[in-house]
């Protein structure tokens, strides 16, 4: 760190009567961190990827031996782990659409005077304070064929809506919806109510039509944060795990997360699933890199 | 400060009592999270009540189980001192070096003659006849099957199946009587379903299902000393056998998609359907009438034959191994020691556990303790079980893979998906360099 960014300890102070000086003081705030990143973070990543190349499995005690990179092709040729990645891709296609329009829209309806706004946005909040485990439990209770209540209400007789395959990830993307619809009605509304009010007044009186004032002045507005919002859900929904894996076990709903945890942890395909877990680390950079070059282009204008 | 400070001190000094008590004499037993965990804990007591060694049984729920033993096994932790571990584990942790080799033990006590050679063959043994022994069977089970009886003695159900299959309705000898019955109660207009079997794919729910028609129709999933698996796991008559599951889908109640020992004994106690597969460490909860509102209509049945006569049933249960890296080995053999002599193994069966103790097994006494002991004892002598390699995991995937699609999604043909399984298992047993 270039020394003219840091303040001056006070000669005054008590750390400086303790005989500490700037760069102790500096040291002792950023050390534990580093060493906090590099033993949690940084080793166990480099660490894994050694494994990625080896046969290892944590479950023996026979050494490990180096494959090369047969653990990537293997992975990389599996029909099965293509599946994986498709329903993923669709998965997250799917909840991130539902959570823009439905968090976005619940943002614009609440962006204006309307009475006991403050308990409207805390209880459309509810949902995404609840743990991921608890509200796949109680929805798949509300999705049950012989009690649940949205088939009651709905009027859909026995439909089976988690043990239909074409039908299973989109009940449970209909839950990711439910759930983090709020999140991201809270960045829309922080951004709605931060967009200048006497752009719409001078709209008004250009006499500019609703969709044109939506389309030319509160999207542009709120695109960046919003496009926060979708990294967040996007990198959030590429890892869904326990969402899926109580609600179905369909072989048309397992997502990466699951498919990844039952090779490391159910077969112990330690190497295996380090070379797995690798292929999704670059996929989850390489996505969230297009969206922040994206995110940068949109602020610039 | 100082008040948290003081808080660590305590802390500390509890911490390190806890550790003087764990140094003297407790042992941890670790087991999942069930009902003869809870008789094992009741039945410890009374060692502790003999010896005054305590004894925890430390549990975890089933879907975790296999994933938290393994975590502390590869982490070489001495948490527990033993484990009441899954038969198809006996590869994987043999191999991995994380169970104490038994074998001189069973010469000692001659264990190998006093259990039940099944239980033996499946719970102690590994490799497959290699009289090397890593558990001491202690939890005997096998799949199963509760009934209606109400809906199987009513006289206008009874005139008019017979008037319908030309046989009396009465508890299933074969699969094709069991099928039968099955589509012969199937009445989604009234709420009432044929029967209810295992669809869960995420550990071994369904594969244990599918196992019971494969093994009653006289097919096996492979050889266990060639692992040759072509034209055993994809026969004829594993073909025939997985159609007939499939078919048994047909009569499960809507959403049974993904099911397995809670769901099937739901079945029964919310008046579902008229019979339902299950292991039988799970029919206690069905006699007792604050968990089975039709407790006193509830019976039971062993797995029927198949078209051949042949009569088998997917194996459960499990056998107590010692942990390599527990403190307290010795004081663990003196606890097995203890645990199958022929009194404890009485009391054992009498608090509930599925003693897999020969004598006590055979005995009147315990043959008529329930109305599903006799059928439990009929089973133990003619289980099969999976593959207990240490890659039976990786097997297990593919099996789910394969079946699920079939039997739930209705994709491809039996012969197909048994084909692919094949190919499957034979590719995984070729990575490791298992026969061939």
């Amino acid at each position: 760190m270039a020394p003219d960014v840091m303040t001056k300890l006070d000669p005054n102070s008590r750390a400086a009567a303790k005989g500490l000086s700037d760069l102790t003081i500096r040291n002792l705030f950023i050390i534990p961190t580093i060493a906090f990143l590099i033993i949690f973070n940084i080793f166990p990543l480099l660490y894994s990827l050694g494994y990625s190349f080896t046969d290892f499995r944590a479950s023996t005690n026979a050494p490990a031996k180096f494959v090369g990179l047969q653990n990537y092709r293997a992975l990389l040729s599996d029909p099965f782990i293509w599946k994986n990645f498709s329903i993923t891709a669709k998965y997250v296609l799917i909840s991130v659409t539902g959570q823009v329009i439905v968090g976005f829209g619940l943002a614009m309806l609440l962006n204006r005077t309307i009475p006991a706004k403050g308990l409207i946005t805390t209880l459309l909040l509810l949902p995404m304070m609840l743990s991921m485990a608890v509200v796949g439990l109680f929805w798949k209770l509300l999705y049950d064929p012989n009690f649940g209540i949205i088939n009651y209400f709905l009027g859909l007789g026995k439909f089976e809506w988690l043990a239909d395959p074409d039908m299973a990830l989109w009940a449970i993307a209909i839950v990711d919806i439910w759930m983090w619809s709020p999140f991201v009605m809270l960045l829309s509304l922080a951004g709605l109510s931060a967009v200048p009010q006497h752009l719409y007044e001078a709209a008004e009186i250009d006499r500019a039509g609703s969709f044109y004032t939506f389309s030319r002045i509160t999207l542009p507005l709120v695109a960046p944060i919003l496009m926060i919002a979708i990294i967040f859900r996007t990198m959030e929904a590429f890892k869904t795990f326990d969402l899926a894996y109580v609600l179905s076990s369909q072989p048309t709903t397992e997502l990466i997360a699951i498919r990844l945890y039952k090779m490391a942890f159910q077969e112990w395909q330690t190497g295996m699933s380090s070379a797995f877990a690798y292929i999704v680390l670059i996929m989850v950079v390489a996505i969230t890199n297009i969206y922040v070059k994206y995110l940068n282009k949109v602020k610039a204008r | 400060m100082t008040l948290k400070f003081n808080g660590m001190l305590a802390g500390v000094a509890l911490g390190a009592l806890t550790a003087t008590s764990a140094w003297s004499e407790e042992l941890v037993i670790f087991w999942a999270e069930w009902d003869p965990a809870n008789y094992l804990q009741e039945l410890v007591n009374e060692y502790e009540e003999e010896t005054g060694i305590s004894v925890t049984v430390e549990t975890t729920p089933w879907s975790d189980f296999q994933t938290k033993a393994f975590t502390e096994f590869n982490a070489r932790g001495s948490a527990y001192d033993m484990i009441v571990g899954d038969s198809q584990w006996l590869g994987a942790a043999s191999e991995g070096g994380h169970y104490v080799d038994l074998t001189g033990f069973f010469a000692e006590h001659n264990v190998a003659e006093i259990m039940a050679p099944a239980t033996v063959k499946y719970y102690a043994e590994y490799p497959g006849n290699s009289g090397t022994y890593w558990a001491i069977p202690a939890e005997g089970d096998a799949v199963g099957w509760s009934y209606r009886k109400d809906w199987f003695e009513d006289p206008a159900e009874m005139a008019a199946f017979k008037a319908k299959y030309g046989y009396d309705l009465a508890p299933p000898e074969t699969w094709a009587q069991l099928t039968d019955i099955a589509e012969f109660f199937h009445r989604p207009d009234e709420d009432r379903y044929g029967i209810a079997i295992y669809t869960d794919n995420s550990y071994d729910a369904m594969v244990m299902g599918v196992e019971n028609a494969i093994f009653s129709y006289g097919a096996e999933l492979g050889d266990f000393e060639t692992y040759e698996v072509d034209g055993f796991v994809n026969s004829a008559k594993a073909v025939a056998a997985l159609d007939n599951y499939k078919q048994l889908y047909s009569y499960t109640p809507p959403g049974w998609a993904k099911t397995f020992f809670v769901e099937n004994n739901q079945a029964i106690t919310e008046s579902l359907v008229a019979m339902s597969m299950n292991y039988f460490a799970f029919f206690p909860a069905l006699l007792n009438e604050a968990t089975n509102p039709h407790a006193a209509n509830t019976g039971f049945f062993s797995n029927p034959a198949g078209p051949d006569g042949d009569k088998h049933a997917a194996l459960g249960g499990q056998g107590i191994s010692v942990v390599s890296y527990s403190d307290n080995q010795e004081a663990s053999m003196e606890f097995l020691k203890w645990f199958i002599k022929p009194e404890t193994q009485k009391r054992w069966a009498e608090l509930g556990g599925y003693t897999a103790h020969a004598a006590t097994l055979e005995s009147d006494e315990f043959r008529q303790a329930t109305p599903y002991n006799e059928a439990f004892y009929q089973t133990m002598f003619t289980v099969k079980d999976f593959w207990a390699v240490p890659e039976f995991a990786e097997l297990l995937t593919a099996a789910n893979q394969r079946l699920y699609p079939f039997i739930v999604g209705d994709e491809g043909t039996a012969q197909e998906t048994l084909d692919a399984l094949a190919a499957d298992w034979k590719a995984t047993f070729k990575k490791y360099g298992r026969g061939q």
